[in-house]
């Protein structure tokens, strides 16, 4: 019986659809971490002094730091020194000036994800920056969003172009020395993607970067900024995939997000890193520190996040509302299947007068996962009127995951409101039973169970994501019934 | 169109049924009265396929086939019906679509085309009207924050829309006041058909006022002790459940 919980596991012989390697020659650095490495990047990359200097203040101080413990994470301690730090799929000559100067066998891996990288074959009304390993390989789009006013390119472009405004923002909302792996992320970040809006213009298209890692013993260490200037907005979408390999790799992005007065920034992420087979063998490590500050008033950050990949993830997207009447928001939806470990949330940090903040959270867990909410909600002295609703999820399938919730609270300013709803249900035999009973399969019946628990964080994604959300959604959790 | 012979079953390790005999014929309405924990919901879930309820003895062919053999979708496609006595809640999953879903799994099975959107529209408001059910039913999600009577409406409402062989209402006529269950009783009355059978699961004569039925059990402690035609449940209504009993130890 196709009901049964034998079979439906069975069918939880879950198939990662994005697990194949690009077989490219690359240009790689050996494994090992030393100030002589850090230079050796930022000599690749032709940087100005500023940059070098700052990538060695960083790694001095990660030096000095130790890797968190906190999180409810268990994993074996990474060898640092085992990792290659720069990997970059080697051109024929230079950089490719345009798409058809690429290499095929790039186009070919993206075409081979969904991500058509030629504007004839592009994602209707999407331009996107591509990132392979450590470097971006194309950027769709640039003349369209110039005509605008829109800088959308990589990092390194953007080091090169405008190195007055990366010096300006970069580490002003993510620090160097924040935590153990946005240091790291500081000293030895290669590539990612830099977005400018300038005063008054809504961007004319939704952009979005789409990172793949590829080779093996590699760790992606990108960095995004993102500066929406002042009565300016934009949408940016992130997607991840990774191939299948029984090592695990470690991915350690930052992402700063800049709003100012009356700016609006839109951030949203379907992450679908390899996530290890189903005994727990390899995934990608996603230890990610990404910050937004609306540090102008009246301006608007959101985080929209389905999380369904990683072996490890390990990500709390935060605001900080400096601005007065700011607003943050935070939607999560993390799935954990089979050996996964998710340890995510947000932190709301309200500094402005009457700021806002909006957290939904939906964790999802399955097979023998865990899945942790943790939140902060922090409301300073100088916030008069902040409020703050916060809602987690949980839902469990099956008998041997496990869902945690750690939502902490400081509130200092007695003119605040805070208000917090949680829960916690098991995918009711009860709900599966009576739509079997109505004729849908069991698997169409997850599907549907799920995606009702989802809906609300569902509809904050742009059209071509929350289809593609809702499919991952589906692929991650096939069969998850026990 | 239905035979259960010899039916036994455990729940929770817990012999409930312990030989259930029952013959329904196409065009036939049965009620199933007795006592609370004689049962009666325990036959009508084993009856859907649930797998917790372990059938440890005994047979029931549904048109000819194993019923038993059958997973619960095959059971539902196939045309069983269980009209459930507590409807679940399925937050945020839309009303109409599960019913849609419903409709062309039963279609996919029968070798149908998927029913066309303005059809099935079409069909659900009349069919809502008929069950005196508002618009908003049609936005609201799956039995969320519904109020008892209108759970009960909804289930005869995917009922009519399914237009199952056999239906198996389970206590649908708990909790409804005098109009609902009026609503109630014309929607299922107008499902009664030569080629469709109806099994009703009652504790209260008053429903069989609605719809009379052809035959009457009284099951207690897993067996089917006494059948008889309608006018056994108006008896039962006014002597209660133990004569039956104690004719049944004399």
């Amino acid at each position: 019986m196709s009901s049964k919980p034998q079979d439906v596991e069975a069918l939880l012989a879950q198939k990662y659809r994005h697990g194949f390697i690009t077989d490219i020659e690359s240009d790689s650095l050996p494994p090992g971490l030393d100030e002589g490495v850090v230079a050796a990047i930022s000599r690749k990359k032709h940087e100005p002094q500023f940059l070098l200097d700052w990538r060695l203040k960083a790694f001095r101080h990660w030096q000095t730091m130790l890797e968190p413990t906190w999180a409810h994470v268990h994993y074996k301690p990474i060898d640092y020194q085992d990792i290659s730090y720069y990997s970059a799929p080697r051109a024929p000559a230079n950089a490719p000036k345009s798409l058809d100067e690429v290499d095929p066998k790039l186009l070919a891996t993206y075409a081979k994800l969904g991500i058509p990288l030629h504007e004839r074959a592009r994602l209707a009304g999407v331009a996107v920056d591509a990132v392979f390993d450590s470097v971006s390989v194309a950027t769709t789009f640039k003349e369209k969003l110039g005509k605008a006013g829109v800088i959308f390119c990589s990092f390194s472009d953007a080091v090169r172009d405008h190195p007055q405004l990366v010096e300006r923002y970069l580490g002003t909302v993510v620090p160097p020395g924040d935590n153990f792996f946005a240091a790291l992320n500081s000293a030895v970040f290669s590539d990612g993607s830099f977005v400018y809006v300038p005063p008054g213009v809504r961007c004319p298209m939704e952009l979005s970067t789409y990172f793949r890692i590829n080779a093996a013993k590699t760790g992606q260490f990108e960095r995004t900024l993102i500066i929406a200037a002042e009565g300016a907005s934009v949408s940016y979408l992130e997607g991840c995939t990774a191939p299948m390999r029984d090592e695990n790799q470690l991915h350690a992005a930052v992402v700063e997000l800049v709003a100012l007065d009356n700016a609006q920034i839109k951030y949203s992420t379907v992450q679908n890193w390899y996530p290890g087979d189903e005994n727990g063998l390899g995934g990608i490590y996603n230890f990610v520190t990404k910050r937004g500050e609306c540090r102008g008033r009246d301006s608007k950050i959101s985080w929209t996040q389905v999380e369904t990949g990683s072996a490890i993830t390990w990500k709390y997207p935060s605001c900080i509302l400096r601005g007065e009447n700011s607003i943050g928001e935070f939607y999560s939806v993390a799935v954990a299947n089979n050996y996964q470990q998710a340890d995510t949330g947000t932190k709301m940090v309200h500094i402005g007068r009457n700021t806002k903040s909006t957290i939904v959270s939906k964790g999802i867990s399955a097979g023998h996962a865990e899945n942790t909410y943790r939140g902060l909600v922090k409301i300073l002295p100088s916030a008069a009127g902040a409020r703050n609703f916060t809602q987690c999820d949980s839902l469990l399938m099956g008998p041997k995951c496990a869902a945690h919730t750690f939502p902490y609270m400081e509130v200092k300013n007695p003119t605040a409101t805070v208000e917090h709803e949680a829960s916690t249900s098991k995918i009711g035999e009860d709900q599966l039973f009576y739509c079997l009973q109505r004729g849908i399969s069991a698997e169409d019946a997850v599907n549907m169970i799920v995606s009702g628990f989802c809906k609300v964080v569902f509809k904050e994604l742009p059209m071509e994501f929350a289809v593609e959300a809702q499919n991952l959604l589906s692929v991650s959790l096939e069969g998850a019934v026990g | 169109m239905l035979k259960i012979t010899d039916l036994s079953a455990r729940v929770a390790g817990k012999d409930i049924l312990k030989g259930v005999n029952l013959e329904v014929r196409a065009g036939e309405v049965h009620a199933i009265m007795g006592p609370n924990g004689s049962g009666k919901s325990t036959l009508a879930q084993v009856l859907a396929g649930r797998e917790d309820y372990e059938v440890t003895g005994g047979t029931v062919t549904f048109e000819g086939r194993d019923l038993l053999a059958l997973p619960a979708e095959e059971r539902a496609r196939a045309g069983l019906f269980l009209g459930f006595q507590y409807p679940v809640e399925i937050p945020g999953v839309n009303n109409v679509y599960l019913l849609k879903a419903a409709l062309n799994a039963k279609r996919k099975a029968a070798g149908e085309p998927e029913v066309d959107a303005y059809e099935f529209l079409t069909l659900i408001r009349q069919k809502m009207k008929l069950m005196h059910m508002s618009d908003s039913f049609l936005t609201r999600g799956v039995n969320e924050g519904f109020s008892g009577g209108e759970k009960k409406r909804n289930e005869v409402l995917q009922m009519l829309v399914l237009e199952p062989k056999l239906a198996i209402l389970d206590e649908t006529d708990s909790g409804l006041d005098i109009d609902a269950l009026k609503v109630v009783s014309a929607g299922v009355n107008s499902l009664r058909h030569p080629e469709r059978a109806v099994v009703l699961v009652t504790h209260y004569q008053r429903l069989l006022d609605y719809i009379v039925p052809d035959q009457v059990h009284v099951l207690s402690g897993g067996r089917i002790l006494k059948s008889g035609d309608s006018s056994l449940a108006q008896e039962l209504e006014r002597r209660g459940y133990d004569w039956v009993l104690e004719s049944q130890v004399a």
